[in-house]
């Protein structure tokens, strides 16, 4: 069939220029929207190799939260984006040589490889014939991968714990609600009746 | 026996356990008393990892695998880790001075270095790609967070800023890597590389090329250096006394673990780019170390070339070479561990100073600590008979029987090189005129300082314990 690989190309073209864009563009909002252009289209490969499972999680995660999250930092901080992108084109040339040998060199390895028959055979776990692979993964992650898991939680806890102790500060002198006092106050402590002559009002206000 | 989830023994993982679940009560503790009980975390940390060591050593022997040979516990792990929690230990009681101070109260700080450890100790045991990652990931995000917990001092946190974003980038070197690597291999066990790169092929030299980078950056061997000496110096000084020992350890450890079961087919491939490193880390280690005027930054110079000292012993990719990695990596962290006692120690009028001027007249005011600093840098130094001679003895004699003549000559004359400005430390202690008397140190650093200095001057005496027990690990690994 001509489809898939046409929906290929369409997708990766279409991946590879958004990326571009996302370093290219002048305005940052551009560059989030185009970052979701690449995001959706790297779904879509996903979508052809027929991992739908990573294909949906790129959207939901990615789409739907991170490049939200960017759009919103961009927007709320005065970032000047165009300062620092002053270094740009100064650094292309260099990066533009790197990137051009890699590539020459990775499509070299690229071009001899061929697929050895025992990788194949020797695939860990192989994806079960008769299952979504939402399935797949939900049956061996939790059990034969439990320890990689764990490991990704505690990653995850050393990640908050980080991000707590580098922006938490506790400003002395700002006034905060405590429900134990609130609580705490009784008709003596948080009234007072006085009596005011007529004509001469307080002589100072309570508290 | 019921110890076991989802089919697999606990009990290879039973010290990583008792650390990661210690730390996380730890954090509750903190969390509900809030930063008075520093000092208190802080001393449950070391206990923790006293009991973590104890653990490691309770474990029965042999080899012991757990989750489908992604845990491995063998004699090579079991030296490498009770080093690491030796590192760990000993920075956490470094700290305690540290946090001591009002305005540096932090309790977090015991915690992140906690599961750091644990991170190390996952990374020390990986069978496999992706435990390794992980490993590598827990270890290194804490150490990003801990580089820049100053967070009011422009130097810390540049420090943190910029080894978060080095460190990322050589993250994605090494997963690139691994991708090839699984790609050209189908599989990301190190047994399982071992045996399908028998023969070894293009693309998969061009994983192992990415995977050694990642790993190079992380012992900070050159040309992946570039980060250490702005982080060393910008870092709290107990946060780089714990960079240069603990994950130094982890990371080398790694590093001979990956190459040596992974890749023994393809000896001959890592082996040109083991050589490359550890030259050009040596000699930059030499060279670079000689213009400098912060201690600091003069001891990141110094972990670079020690590094470069170490990867010796891997070129050789022989089983004595192996040893003589760990007993190099052993003695460099009583060498460091020590050196670091002394510059923590130094301080006047309550302000810790740290270029090397100030260390003028230290002979005169503090005769013992110049002493044993004067002893600490003979030994970094390589200086017979103290223990820096024998770690470099052992590795220079295992390159020469693998034929690496080239490399243990060059090795030989950067050490050298790089002894000239470890002595010129201890001129300005012996020879200069004192610029006015150092607070008295703490009581641990003091106490670090004996043992270590004591261990460096004595090691001649009797040797065979950690040579035998190296020789044991090393084994392990073939």
């Amino acid at each position: 069939m001509i489809f898939p690989a046409l929906f290929f190309y369409l997708f990766a073209v279409l991946c590879v220029g958004s990326a571009f864009m996302v370093i290219a563009a002048r305005n940052p909002v551009h560059s989030v929207l185009f970052l979701i252009l690449a995001f959706v289209n790297a779904s879509g490969l996903f979508l052809l190799m027929g991992a739908e499972f990573l294909a949906m999680i790129l959207v939901v995660v990615y789409v739907g939260a991170v490049a939200v999250l960017f759009l919103f930092v961009v927007m709320m901080l005065d970032v000047d984006f165009a300062e620092l992108k002053q270094g740009f084109l100064q650094y292309l040339p260099v990066g533009a040589l790197v990137a051009a040998i890699l590539l020459a060199e990775l499509m070299m390895v690229g071009g001899a490889w061929v697929i050895n028959p025992a990788v194949v055979k020797a695939v860990v776990a192989p994806i079960p014939g008769n299952v979504t692979n939402t399935e797949a993964l939900g049956l061996v992650l939790y059990t034969r991968y439990i320890h990689y898991f764990q490991l990704a939680g505690i990653v995850l806890l050393v990640a908050m714990i980080g991000a707590i102790v580098l922006t938490l500060r506790h400003k002395p002198n700002i006034k905060r609600q405590s429900i134990p006092d609130q609580v705490a106050r009784t008709k003596a402590t948080a009234m007072e009746v006085r009596k005011v002559a007529s004509g001469q009002g307080l002589k100072e206000t309570a508290q | 026996m019921g110890f076991e989830i989802a089919g697999y023994s606990l009990l290879p993982v039973v010290p990583e356990l008792v650390l990661a679940v210690g730390a996380m009560a730890l954090l509750m503790i903190g969390a509900y008393r809030g930063d008075r009980v520093t000092g208190l975390v802080t001393g449950l940390a070391v206990f923790l990892v006293v009991i973590a060591a104890a653990l490691v050593l309770w474990l029965p022997p042999g080899r012991l695998v757990t989750f489908n040979g992604s845990f491995i516990v063998d004699d090579f792990a079991r030296f490498m880790k009770i080093l690491t929690l030796t590192g760990s230990a000993v920075t956490l009681l470094f700290s305690r001075g540290f946090v001591a101070a009002a305005t540096r109260r932090m309790f977090e700080f015991a915690i992140l270095i906690l599961l750091s450890t644990v991170g190390m100790m996952v990374l020390i045991s990986a069978g496999d790609l992706i435990s390794l990652y992980l490993g590598l990931e827990l270890m290194s995000l804490a150490l990003y967070v801990v580089a820049a917990s100053q967070r009011d001092n422009l130097k810390s946190t540049e420090a943190g800023l910029k080894y978060f974003v080095l460190g990322a980038l050589s993250s994605g070197m090494l997963l690139y890597g691994a991708s090839l690597i699984y790609g050209f291999t189908g599989t990301v066990s190190f047994a399982g590389i071992a045996a399908a790169a028998k023969s070894g092929s293009l693309g998969l030299v061009f994983g192992l090329v990415f995977l050694l980078a990642g790993l190079c950056f992380k012992v900070s061997a050159v040309p992946f250096h570039m980060w250490t000496p702005d982080v060393y110096e910008g870092a709290p000084t107990p946060v780089t006394a714990f960079f240069a020992s603990a994950p130094k350890v982890a990371a080398l450890a790694v590093f001979v673990r990956a190459t040596m079961t992974a890749f023994p087919g393809i000896t001959q491939e890592w082996q040109q780019i083991v050589v490359f490193v550890a030259i050009a880390s040596m000699a930059l280690g030499a060279f670079a170390g000689i213009g400098q005027r912060n201690i600091k930054r003069l001891m990141a110079y110094s972990s670079i070339g020690h590094m470069g000292f170490a990867l010796v012993g891997l070129a050789a990719g022989t089983p004595e070479g192996t040893q003589g990695v760990l007993v190099y990596i052993a003695i460099y962290l009583t060498m460091t561990l020590g050196a670091f006692a002394v510059i923590l120690a130094l301080s006047r009028h309550g302000e810790a100073v740290e270029t090397i001027s100030d260390f003028a007249g230290l002979s005169r005011t503090n005769p013992l600590l110049a002493f044993f600093m004067a002893m600490l840098l003979f030994s970094l130094a390589g200086v017979p008979p103290l223990a820096g001679f024998f770690a470099k003895f052992y590795v220079f004699l295992a390159a020469m029987k693998a034929g690496l003549f080239t490399l243990a000559v060059l090795g030989v004359l950067s050490s050298v090189i790089g002894a000239y400005y470890y002595l010129v430390i201890i001129k300005v202690m012996y020879f200069d005129e004192p610029i006015g008397a150092m607070e008295p140190a703490r009581g641990e650093l003091r106490a670090v300082l004996a043992v270590t200095g004591l261990f460096n001057m004595l090691f001649f005496v009797y040797p065979a314990p950690l040579i035998d027990v190296a020789t044991l690990a090393a084994k392990s690994l073939f």
